[in-house]
């Protein structure tokens, strides 16, 4: 939803700098801060804050050590010094300084877990198992399957309901995109907990399912594979009406003359599809694959809706379930994991900030 | 332009007919069953025995006279309160959009109309804040939120909500702007405006379409969100997207899960008056950047 992206910022900015008239910089700095402030503060310092809060951890319990000496002997015993703890958590909520422990540790990259199960384990299905069961590894693996299973599935059906709805009678158009904007539109949480009930096993298709498989006690929530995928069809049935939206708007510009070329030189539909459309749509494709990574990688509500967290958790989901912690919020956990996923997110991104920047470069600044 | 060799039905255009309506069914029917079922009563909504149940009723019947109830509703509106979070999300809704819209036009125009180097840059950093996933910002907020004592106010929410909206924003009224004719506020300053003047007579009255636009998609942003309200309102505070996942916890457990259902219904039914009022803005606002392209 970057409006004018793949227009790319760098053509109005190379004709205008010759311009006298181009905003001063005093005025261009009033019209910018509330902004730019807003984003400073909300958005880049909070960044800083979470890097500092994941090189600290929570201070140790106070312990004091006494000792009581009795007719046969003395002994010590420790106890804990409930009323020091908690004024020392009081006075540095930050807690002890940690460095970089936090992310190496088993809750995160697990370095030492990773090389011991690479030495001990014999095949790589054993590896594979102890990976999934290090809490970090095992939500990033989810979310990748995720973004890559959801953002190609969505980009090739997006096409073809594209195609399919352009055909329709002009009358039947408008109702069809009302209808296929509800499932986009509607919020994340509400959506897929309208799909969490019908496929409850007490619901309209999971009660049918357990009819169909004549087995009373199948559910879609007690199997990890079941589960993965009925979050990634909730990911296709949300997110579908973006690509197939944006695809739509495409095809109203395919250029008539070269279809009809294209038909009388005697093309399939099936050829012109492949030789016309999808090349003129192209730039479209580049758009739509950088909007969905970005909004499939950070899928949260529908574990939260489907109560999935037994069997799949997101980054995002592990980075809430340490913040809800109740009564001992995880802060550095959280804040380790919100800077891998930010890094995860920068390699996601990579590509396209390097071709803007060459685009930008190139236009002669 | 209807020639016959379009017209005429092909297995093609059977199967993507097809496709089509199918599509239509898996997107209208979770939304249609789910507004049905909120008025039954649970043994009918969640029916193991016989789906059908659902349709006719059953249950409802034996249990309130009639085969449609509105005890969801009432349980929700009136006993779980339910008014309150719908007030608080107005007001968390209206100033979030109002402030979003400002600070945007103000910093899309001067964007659109700087050609400096460092125009550029904001624009990027903006496509990179776009793409952080909302809750890795959230555990920042937590701790100096505790410590100056701003956390659980509508306020704090208020703003953070503008902050993660702003990248959006910027883009959007930014593509905009560039699309307005630059003679028109330059005009302006040869007579003797100032930049500001230039803005305020000349720009704000045409900017208006581009504002709705926008608007619209920073009132989803801020009706639909989840990992910021659930994690900054406290519970007199509460938004209807987190009070919804809350009542999950506590209506399962007492058995008024219908409660939760009459919620989502209820939550959902703005979004739908959105949409048949701006469909039309909506479809452009998404197609908006990549099509020009």
């Amino acid at each position: 939803m970057a409006a004018g992206l793949f227009r790319g910022p760098a053509a109005p900015f190379a004709k205008q700098s010759n311009e006298a008239n181009a905003m001063k910089h005093r005025t261009f700095f009033w019209f910018i801060l509330p902004t730019l402030s807003a984003m400073v503060l909300f958005i880049a310092l909070p960044i800083v804050s979470v890097f500092i809060q994941s090189l600290f951890v929570q201070h140790e319990q106070v312990l004091v050590v006494s000792e009581s000496c009795g007719p046969f002997g003395c002994s010590e015993t420790t106890a804990i010094d409930a009323g020091a703890t908690a004024k020392l958590r009081e006075e540095q909520p930050l807690g002890r300084f940690n460095g970089f422990g936090t992310y190496t540790n088993r809750s995160h990259l697990a370095f030492a877990e990773l090389s011991d199960a690479w030495r001990m384990t014999e095949s790589w299905g054993a590896f594979w198992d102890t990976l999934m069961d290090l809490p970090f590894y095992k939500a990033l693996i989810f979310t990748l399957t995720y973004t890559f299973v959801v953002t190609p599935l969505v980009l090739v059906l997006g096409l073809a309901i594209a195609v399919g709805i352009n055909k329709l009678p002009t009358l039947i158009k408008g109702p069809s995109i009302f209808v296929s904007l509800l499932p986009f539109l509607v919020t994340p949480l509400v959506g897929s907990l309208i799909l969490a009930w019908m496929v409850d096993g007490d619901g309209i298709i999971g009660a049918t399912l357990q009819i169909i498989f004549d087995e009373p006690s199948l559910s879609l929530k007690a199997s990890a594979t079941l589960t993965w995928i009925m979050l990634m069809v909730y990911g296709v049935w949300h997110t579908l009406p973006f690509s197939f939206i944006t695809f739509y708007a495409g095809l109203q510009t395919v250029p008539k003359d070269t279809l009809e070329a294209a038909q009388i030189d005697g093309a399939s539909k099936w050829q012109s599809m492949r030789h016309v459309i999808v090349p003129h749509l192209m730039p479209l494709v580049s758009f739509v694959t950088l909007m969905l990574l970005m909004d499939n990688f950070r899928v949260f509500e529908p574990i939260i809706s489907f109560s999935a967290q037994g069997h799949a958790q997101s980054l995002s989901f592990y980075i809430f379930n340490d913040l809800r912690e109740s009564g001992n919020p995880l802060y550095a956990s959280a804040g380790a994991t919100s800077m891998l996923t930010i890094l995860g997110v920068m390699i996601l991104l990579g590509p396209v900030l390097v071709r803007t920047w060459r685009d930008f470069n190139s236009k002669g600044h | 332009m209807a020639t016959k060799a379009q017209s005429r039905v092909t297995p093609f255009r059977v199967f993507t007919y097809s496709m089509v309506a199918l599509w239509l069914i898996i997107a209208a029917f979770p939304f249609f069953w789910t507004l049905w079922g909120s008025f039954k009563v649970q043994g009918d909504f969640f029916s193991k025995a016989d789906w059908t149940n659902a349709i006719y009723g059953v249950y409802t019947t034996r249990e309130t006279g009639a085969p449609f109830t509105g005890n969801g509703y009432f349980g929700a509106w009136v006993t779980e309160a339910f008014w309150k979070n719908f007030f608080n999300t107005g007001i968390v809704v209206f100033f979030t959009v109002t402030i979003s819209l400002t600070f945007g036009t103000l910093g899309g125009y001067a964007l659109a109309s700087s050609g400096f180097r460092y125009a550029f840059w904001i624009l990027m950093a903006a496509l990179v804040f776009r793409a952080m996933p909302h809750i890795t910002l959230v555990s920042g907020y937590l701790l100096p939120f505790f410590e100056w004592n701003i956390w659980g106010i509508k306020a704090t929410t208020i703003i953070v909500l503008v902050a993660i909206n702003q990248p959006f924003t910027l883009w959007m009224l930014h593509s905009f702007f560039l699309n307005i004719p630059k003679d028109m506020d330059e005009s302006a300053m040869v007579d003797g405006c100032t930049r500001f003047q230039a803005f305020r007579h000349v720009i704000i009255p045409v900017m208006w379409p581009g504002v709705i636009t926008t608007g619209l998609f920073s009132f989803l942003l801020a009706y639909n969100d989840f990992a910021v309200t659930s994690m900054l309102l406290s519970g007199e505070n509460e938004t209807i997207i987190p009070a919804i996942a809350s009542f999950l916890g506590t209506t399962q457990v007492e058995g008024n899960i219908m409660f939760a259902v009459a919620a989502v219904v209820s939550a959902t039914a703005p979004l739908f008056v959105l949409i048949l009022f701006f469909q039309r803005q909506i479809v452009s606002g998404l197609t908006a950047g990549a099509v020009k392209g």
